[in-house]
């Protein structure tokens, strides 16, 4: 199979060189992909958007049909991790630490979680415990880390960010939240409902924003049909815009972490990483 | 063809060289590797060169990034020249990419992660064998 495969690779990889003869220069201002539509919309976007970042104006309006269909197919990887992966059965095996001895208490067979007191706590089966300066490190950067995210939702229209990147940004603070503490501390914070319930309402509030835009008389996503809805008529499509992307970022946030929460508790949502 | 003519060639060339190059890592490991895991980053490495190769075909030189600057100054209408910025669709394209990838890879992880739930392997010949036991 090695040699196989190194054959192919040696041959497609002869062939994909040999191709790039063809191609124009890295660089070249009149390259085909940067003349035709690229100038257009280039020379357009602003005066027809009122957003000084192209890629926004493109990704959310220009494309927003597109863009909607991307918002639907991450909201379906999320729904096939849960559907695969998610298992209600709970683990009969747990660990309890006794947190002023360090005692650990192994209890297996046991159908419901026991009621503990205060001194016991539910620890993972491979819990670690040094972890006191990436536990606090992360206890601070999270909540900026978090707030920047947002602030990458709310000023995509002006600088390089948007729903994508927000969301992600978001969805990675979660993580890091679980990695830090563990995933109990997630799982209660953020119930899995909410998560759900966050992903599908990120691609509603897409879908629905391009719907409100038909019984205004105007086609499904075209931004200013809006005009009724908000205080500066000017920049209605900036505002339909920012909306949109608003959706994708819960999305993308809530799904990132239900693909993580489902992955590393193998769908139990108990423990794990 | 001389010496002379392959480095100004090679100048206006070597980035979707590079891409090609890492692309055929990434196939590599999609084929010769044994591990699943080790297949899905091989996937990762593929997918990375393409993400390069559009960004890169994006790029006009002596242009800066797609934001129109000077927007509040009152005159930005009729000063937008295209050569200014670079391509902002392959830009568009990838951003779209780079999500639905992670996105992907999170449904190929939870598939991996049934097969090891089954099969307690990720090893493909160990599977092929619990396959072909039954």
């Amino acid at each position: 199979m090695k040699f196989f495969g190194f054959v192919v690779v040696c041959l497609v990889g002869g062939l994909l060189l040999y191709g790039t003869a063809d191609f124009p220069d890295w660089g070249d201002p009149d390259s085909p992909a940067s003349t035709h539509l690229s100038d257009i919309y280039i020379e357009h976007a602003f005066e027809q958007t009122q957003v000084p970042n192209i890629v926004t104006a493109i990704l959310a309006d220009y494309r927003g049909f597109d863009t909607m269909f991307e918002t639907a197919v991450i909201f379906c990887a999320g729904l096939a991790c849960f559907l695969l992966l998610r298992d209600f059965k709970e683990r009969k095996e747990r660990f309890y630490r006794h947190v002023p001895t360090g005692v650990i208490l192994h209890v297996k067979n046991s159908k419901k979680a026991l009621r503990v007191g205060r001194d016991f706590e539910h620890i993972d089966k491979d819990w670690i415990p040094s972890d006191l300066i990436i536990k606090t490190v992360c206890r601070i950067l999270i909540p900026f880390i978090q707030i920047y995210a947002l602030y990458v939702v709310a000023h995509g229209d002006f600088s390089p960010g948007g729903g994508f990147q927000g969301g992600v940004i978001f969805g990675s603070s979660l993580i890091l939240l679980a990695i830090s503490y563990d995933l109990k501390i997630l799982v209660r914070r953020i119930k899995e409902k909410v998560l759900g319930i966050c992903a599908a309402a990120g691609v509603l509030v897409y879908v629905g924003i391009a719907a409100i835009c038909m019984p205004m008389g105007k086609s499904f996503l075209d931004y200013s049909a809006l005009e009724m809805f908000v205080f500066d008529p000017h920049h209605v499509r900036a505002l339909g815009m920012l909306g949109v992307e608003i959706g994708v970022g819960i999305a993308v946030a809530a799904v990132m972490a239900i693909i993580y929460i489902n992955i590393v508790s193998e769908g139990r949502h108990d423990e794990g990483l | 063809m001389g010496m002379t003519d392959i480095i100004p060639l090679i100048v206006a060339k070597y980035n979707y060289w590079l891409f090609v190059v890492l692309m055929m890592i990434g196939l590599y490991a999609m084929i010769a590797k044994n591990n699943l895991i080790k297949k899905l980053v091989g996937m990762n490495i593929f997918q990375t060169a393409i993400i390069l190769f559009y960004v890169s075909i994006g790029y006009k030189s002596g242009a800066t990034l797609p934001i129109i600057q000077n927007v509040h100054e009152g005159h930005g209408h009729a000063a937008i020249h295209a050569a200014d910025y670079i391509n902002p669709l392959p830009h568009v394209l990838m951003l779209t990419a780079i999500v639905v990838s992670v996105a992907t890879f999170g449904v190929a992880m939870a598939l991996a992660v049934k097969i090891y739930q089954r099969y307690h392997t990720l090893e493909e010949d160990e599977l092929r064998m619990r396959l072909s036991e039954k």
